[in-house]
């Protein structure tokens, strides 16, 4: 399959459904393995990276997920190609920065995806939208076990899964959600979030910038160690604490609604008004507005039917891919700046203004669920 | 058996130390031995070969520190990069990553996945493990006659040994 055909749709995990949609925008968990004995990446020789390369790549294409796939090494893609592929969450920015001696296969719904000499020999990945974790590493999980017949990977009776950095030893994952969290921001709690949740042993981040700084509300959760715990502990683990931060934001949001309704027509009003009338627009600006448009949908006060367009622009809008569609060879910040707008605008065309009288409170969560 | 330093000569000193309770064991050839100064044990701290134990300034000089012998990584090579050279290399440094493992992970053993091979390797592992059991609480209670049925049964299992 050709770059271009793969890249023409977006991923399943943007476009589908999963469960608590509204707040956990994927789940994705990643595998970290390496074949026995041969030297890790960042120690091999060209030579031997070359020949992991081929006999992995080998083995990933052959697998029954992979029968509609796109595979390439990565000296073949350009430098927009792998950022694009960053910026869809696809591959890592250190695997970008790779050239001769790795690659990447992923399937046709970008739902799993393998680099080839990251850090480790494989790394592998399944996404997935909403709160789905346990699905996500069923679907990786077989993929492992499935190289695993024809791979040698390197495993330790006692210490598990070998890896190049021994933070990942054991069972070599690392799960995640991405966690939209408009409210707690808002509501100046985030920081209490991120500090309990540290403290327990899982890791917040945001996705662009760090704490409150994270850019377009966006935040990862994952898992910190990867020795001591099974697979299932650490997801239900997870599972817990996302469920947790999920109520914490339901809260939230409805406090919001409740106490500071001016505030947050305000905010849902400047955001539409911003969007649908700029002509150049930062990345972190828009990422920022996007995010209000979308608690703005989460309230009703947007139909849902808008829901994936706007998602979308939160990954059209990243500078990649606004090169990838651009006419000009390089653009200048300004340029972009100004496609971002554009591109914007198209879109907001399409969403109505803001109908504050249909805004719904969302149903505080209560510990009688189910 | 080779030299643990150089990964090339004939071992010849085998030596054996208590580091903070723990056992620590080195392999050296004649050469290796003496500029270590294996023959004044003060003079020579086991730990300080092994990666992460307080690598003392000896260690940084000598440039013939331990190596692995499938990849040829040193202990340099680790503090320079944070990272490990191929698999092999975590039986070569064991001792030295072992208390960083207790301090980056929730416990030291892995209890999770394994590859086929290894579920079948465990699962006899339990199953001898629970017979020896067993055999001993036999013994301590003198039912010697279930005691020898055991006993028989684990000579049984261990053949049985999966690859
Ligand atoms: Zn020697
Ligand atoms: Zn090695």
């Amino acid at each position: 399959m050709k770059f271009s055909r793969i890249i023409a749709n977006s991923g399943e995990w943007l476009s589908g459904d999963g469960p608590n949609r509204h707040i956990v925008v994927s789940s994705r968990v990643r595998l970290a393995r390496n074949l026995s004995k041969k030297p890790f990446p960042g120690w091999a020789k060209k030579a031997e990276r070359l020949e992991v390369v081929k006999l992995v790549k080998d083995a990933v294409e052959h697998l029954p997920e992979m029968a509609e796939s796109y595979s390439e090494n990565l000296e073949t893609l350009s430098s927009l190609e792998k950022q694009v592929l960053v910026e869809r969450h696809l591959i890592s920015r250190e695997h970008a920065a790779k050239g001769v001696g790795s690659a990447v296969v992923m399937n046709a719904p970008q739902s799993l995806s393998v680099m080839i000499n990251e850090e480790d020999h494989l790394r592998m990945q399944a996404i997935c939208c909403g709160l789905q974790l346990d699905k996500v590493y069923e679907m990786i999980n077989r993929v492992d076990s499935e190289l695993e017949e024809v791979l040698d990977f390197a495993f330790d009776s006692r210490l598990g899964y070998l890896t190049a950095c021994p933070s990942n030893v054991g069972t070599g994952m690392r799960a995640s959600a991405m966690l939209h969290l408009p409210g707690l921001v808002m509501s100046d709690q985030i920081n209490k979030i991120i500090n309990s949740v540290n403290k327990i042993g899982l890791a917040v981040r945001g996705l662009h910038g760090e704490g409150t700084e994270a850019m377009g509300n966006l935040f990862q959760v994952s898992n910190q160690t990867t020795l001591g715990e099974a697979e299932d502990e650490i997801i239900g683990r997870l599972n817990r604490v996302i469920e947790q931060i999920i109520e914490h934001e339901q809260n939230a949001r409805a406090l919001l609604a409740q106490r500071k309704p001016i505030t947050l027509h305000d905010q849902v009003g400047r955001a539409y008004g911003l969007l649908s009338q700029a002509y150049s627009m930062s990345s972190k600006e828009a990422l920022n507005l996007l995010s209000i448009i979308k608690l703005g949908i989460d309230l009703c006060v947007f139909p849902d039917a808008h829901r994936f367009p706007i998602d979308e622009l939160f990954i059209e809008t990243q500078p990649a891919h606004l090169q990838k569609g651009a006419q000009t060879q390089k653009m200048s910040s300004e340029e972009r700046d100004a496609l971002r707008a554009t591109i914007i605008r198209a879109k907001l065309l399409q969403v109505p203004q803001p109908d504050i009288d249909r805004l719904k409170i969302p149903t505080p969560a209560t510990n009688e669920k189910k | 058996m080779q030299c643990d330093v150089c990964q090339s000569k004939e071992a010849t000193v085998f030596l054996t130390q208590i580091v903070e309770g723990k056992m620590q064991k080195v392999n050296l050839c004649e050469a290796c031995s003496k500029e270590k100064g294996v023959n004044d044990p003060t003079g020579f701290a086991l730990a300080d070969l092994l990666l992460g134990i307080g690598a003392s300034q000896e260690i940084e000089k000598s440039p013939a520190a331990v190596k692995c012998g499938v990849c040829g990584f040193t202990q340099a090579d680790f503090k320079k990069t944070g990272r490990l050279g191929c698999s092999h290399c975590y039986e070569v440094f064991a001792e030295g990553i072992e208390p960083m493992l207790k301090n980056m992970h929730k416990g030291t053993t892995h209890t999770g996945k394994a590859p086929v091979a290894y579920r079948a390797a465990r699962v006899h592992g339990e199953k001898i493990k629970s017979l020896q059991a067993n055999l001993s609480k036999a013994i301590e209670s003198e039912e010697f006659e279930l005691a020898a049925n055991l006993r028989d049964q684990i000579k049984q299992v261990e053949t049985e040994l999966p690859k």
